[in-house]
């Protein structure tokens, strides 16, 4: 693809983090602390307030994958003894490790100075950085986060959740980093975190539009990219995520779709509502089933992943701690199921979607579990048509196109069949 | 007059259906996939067409020939065809033969081959005299090759030898050698190497070439003969037609002429059986559990993921495991009292499965039947996930051929859903490609 055809802010994020990795690679000289920290709950001002940079393991394997090295790692790890089921972002981060930790844009990893989990409800990542903690010997803490059962948190998890953070992980950034908790910069990083996800959350909303400027899937995965990650909170941060929202508003002003891998998909067939994890190794195939059919989604979990900052959160600077608490429990797999149905339906009406889609990955069960219940929910409560694919997150074995494809075109020929049937 | 076609190209075969402008089938026609799609297509397209210009022909003079005139022709017709095609194999094989490495053992080969040929073509003829129609594969390459390998083991080694008794088509032939040194071995590796070639080769199997030595087979009778000049009169002019199946893509058709082979099988199904509103499809590499609304329409499906545990492929490996017939499997498996358990319905590891239940001594009848009823517990687990039976179901795909399966499926079905109409047709293996033909109708 030439420079012409990608938009700016995704020449911007490139950029933003192939110097991420670089500032990694020379932590050891510069002595920047490190923290390996995950995704969902992540609490990167945080760790930036201390002058520590954040790693995340996910986001490594997702992007190794993207550059087709993930199937080597994974090799690497399953010969070290991690069987064909284990979760193929833990073997493809435990492969990179055994091959000299070069990370995904050709950069070395520095190692962990401190291994922080702020979100239990994946257990896979506790056992983990379990592994991690084996190999490098380093400092862990891991905070309990309160599974959701009722689809909000209480007042007394946010207080426990609050204590942990105050008692266990502020201790030990403090001891890993040699520098004392500064809360007013706290603050003014949560301060930028808002002021960002506003603007993220205007660049998701506009896709109620028609046709929508953004695919909110396969598009809006490069969007939350810097605010999951290690950005949000950072100046640059904040400016990405308003040339974002400009270069966003610009489309829909002039009526244009997203730039997709069939090209500019300004004439849009389907609009979809997706649930569940793209596939990382055949990404761009995968978003060509849709984009060649011109399907384009509105609106999906997946972006929610890293906050579910559309139901009206926002990080707090009146309230460091708590704010921070608020924002662990409430990621989107730490949500109940009847949470997940009610977003879902939502998401439906709110964007007119013809349908939605659930794309399974066998790597990972907090999405996967009770996928087929919400499946049925979802079309019992909207009338839409639902539909159910399945692969994995970053082993290319589990993707197979043909099988995908043939679901995929049966879905849209469905929809048709079904729009046909309605007008006679 | 105007015809609708629907080309279903699946894995292991590819299928046509021809109808005319009211919808009813005119023509069906069945052809092994191959590697080779374009081919396959062309010839189930050929087939289909000529099957049509039969069902014309019948339209035509049943009334003054006679249903029996026009079966004797039908079979005199197939019989032409398979002629054609056994000149073929003969002259590859024979190719093959000339190239050995010595003239002495070439010359001893074509003596072989010559007997060989010679009888399956008298099988062929006396087959047709008898008016024998019996079970039997529908495709070139496994009527033939199980005569030619019979009459090669005989040559090597008469009825009435001495003989020791060996599971496996290669290995029954033994050290065996004909009286001028020929193996069983080297006269099958001939057939091997020829059989793709000849499957490959374009061949006119089409109605025009063949129905008149067909015509003069039977006799020639008048009422037939003027039949067959009114059937060949009749213009047939395509006026739509829709393709599916996993070869999709390789038809010259533009996009709106494809349709997803889960589209077609539900609305393929709502033909045949117009109440159904569940359809259970086992192909040979995927399982599909459809619901259908009243007009046909597909409102929800799941199928397997990519692994093709359970699909008909899987049934095609155990049946070349115990060296039996596809066809065979299932009457061999209804034979069985007390069906083993079995879980794991895995393709690859299909032959380590059976040969360990047959290490622990079951009867070979009790795996065969625990085989089944693993492959549609499978298939009940889509069923589940897609909405389950409420109402009419249909069983379609190869697999509803296997009466093994259609027990299992019917016993299951009671089980979890209680009593539940199911419908299966004898066309089942069609309905991808009738659903195919309905949606080019349906457009035009």
């Amino acid at each position: 693809m030439s420079v012409e055809t990608k938009d700016r802010s995704m020449l911007l994020q490139k950029e933003m983090i192939a110097e991420h990795y670089r500032r990694l690679e020379q932590a050891p000289e510069t002595g920047e602390p490190v923290v390996y920290t995950f995704v969902p709950g992540n609490l990167t001002e945080l760790i930036r307030s201390f002058g520590a940079l954040p790693v995340l393991p996910e986001i490594n394997a997702l992007q190794s994958a993207m550059r087709g090295k993930s199937q080597a790692y994974i090799a690497a790890a399953e010969r070290s003894g991690h069987s064909e089921d284990v979760c193929s972002y833990v073997k493809c981060d435990l492969g990179m490790l055994r091959s000299g930790n070069v990370g995904p844009t050709g950069t070395r990893l520095p190692k962990p100075d401190l291994l922080l989990l702020s979100y239990t409800g994946c257990f896979t990542f506790m056992k983990w950085f379990e592994l991690l903690r084996e190999e490098y010997g380093c400092p862990t803490v891991f905070l309990h986060v309160p599974y959701q059962a009722d689809g909000r948190e209480t007042p007394e998890q946010r207080a426990y959740v609050t204590r942990q953070i105050r008692e266990d992980l502020l201790p030990a950034l403090e001891k890993v980093t040699g520098r004392r908790y500064d809360e007013d910069r706290l603050r003014e990083s949560l301060a930028t975190s808002a002021s960002s996800e506003d603007d993220l959350v205007a660049v998701l909303e506009s896709a109620r539009r028609t046709p929508s400027p953004i695919d909110a899937y396969f598009g809006a995965v490069y969007y939350v990219g810097p605010i999951f990650s290690a950005f949000r909170g950072t100046e640059e941060g904040a400016r990405y995520y308003a040339a974002l929202r400009s270069e966003v508003e610009e489309r829909a002003s002039r009526g244009l779709g997203p730039l997709t891998p069939s090209g500019p998909l300004d004439s849009q067939k389907y609009r979809l509502v997706v649930e569940g994890p793209p596939n990382w190794t055949h990404f761009r195939d995968f978003w060509r089933m849709f984009s060649d059919e011109g399907a384009v989604v509105v609106a999906s979990t997946y972006t929610k992943v890293g906050g579910t900052y559309d139901t009206g959160f926002r990080h707090d600077p009146g309230d460091p701690l708590g704010t921070l608490a608020d924002y662990c429990s409430g990621c989107y797999t730490n949500l109940s199921l009847p949470a997940r149905v009610e977003m879902l339906a939502r998401y439906v009406r709110e964007y007119s979607a013809d349908g939605f889609l659930i794309h399974s990955v066998k790597s990972c069960n907090s999405f996967s579990a009770g996928q087929l219940t919400i499946l049925r929910e979802v079309e019992r409560r909207t009338g839409a048509p639902g539909a159910f694919i399945e692969s994995d997150l970053v082993d290319a074995r589990y993707f197979s196109p043909a099988n995908l494809k043939t679901r995929l075109e049966s879905y849209f020929q469905m929809i048709d069949a079904r729009r046909a049937g309605a007008r006679a | 007059m105007k015809v609708f076609v629907g080309i279903d190209l699946g894995s292991t075969t590819t299928k046509a259906v021809v109808l005319d402008e009211d919808g009813v089938v005119l023509g069906r026609g069945i052809t092994n996939s191959r590697s080779n799609y374009d081919l396959a297509a062309e010839v189930a397209r050929t087939e289909a067409f000529v099957s049509a210009r039969f069902d014309l022909l019948r339209r035509e003079v049943e009334a003054t020939a006679g249903r029996e005139a026009l079966d004797r022709l039908l079979s005199a017709f197939r019989l032409e065809q398979r002629r054609a095609q056994l000149g073929l194999l003969r002259e590859r094989v024979e190719t093959e033969a000339r190239l050995s490495e010595s003239a002495d053992e070439g010359r001893a080969l074509l003596d072989a081959l010559g007997v060989l040929f010679d009888r399956i073509e008298a099988e062929e003829e006396e087959r047709f005299e008898s008016g024998d129609a019996g079970e039997r594969s529908d495709f070139f390459r496994d009527a033939v090759g199980s005569a030619y390998a019979r009459i090669a083991e005989e040559l090597v080694c008469p009825p009435g030898a001495d003989r020791t008794v060996n599971a496996g088509v290669k290995a029954r032939g033994g050290a065996g050698r004909t009286p001028n040194g020929v193996t069983f071995d080297r006269l099958m590796g001939l057939y091997d190497k020829s059989i793709v070639a000849v499957e490959n080769q374009r061949i006119e199997l089409g109605f025009r070439d063949h129905i008149g030595p067909a015509l003069f087979r039977i006799g020639d009778p008048r009422e037939v003969r003027e039949g067959v000049s009114r059937a060949l009169a009749l213009e047939i002019v395509v006026a739509g037609q829709v393709g599916t199946g996993y070869g999709r893509a390789r038809l010259p058709f533009p996009k709106e002429q494809i349709r997803s082979e889960i589209l077609c099988h539900g609305l393929g199904a709502h033909v045949m059986f117009p109440a159904t509103r569940t359809v259970l499809d086992i192909g040979g590499q995927d399982t599909k559990a459809i619901q259908v609304d009243e007009q046909g329409i597909v409102t929800s499906f799941q199928m397997n993921d990519r692994c093709a545990a359970g699909c008909g492929r899987y049934l095609g490996y155990i049946a070349d495991e115990m060296n039996v017939g596809l066809h065979e499997l299932g009457p061999i498996a209804l034979a069985g009292k007390r069906p083993v358990r079995i879980t794991s319905t895995c393709t690859v590891f299909a032959g380590a499965e059976l040969r360990e239940r047959i290490a622990l001594g079951e009867r070979r009848e009790d795996i065969l039947a625990g085989l089944h009823r693993a492959v549609i517990l499978r298939a009940m687990s889509l069923l589940a996930r897609s909405g389950g039976i409420e109402e009419e179901f249909s069983f379609t795909g190869g697999v509803a051929r296997n009466p093994a399966a259609v027990a299992a499926l019917e016993r299951l079905v009671y089980e979890n859903y209680g009593t539940r109409r199911i419908n299966i047709s004898p066309e089942s293996i069609y309905t991808g490609a009738l659903g195919a033909a309905h949606f080019a109708r349906r457009a035009a």
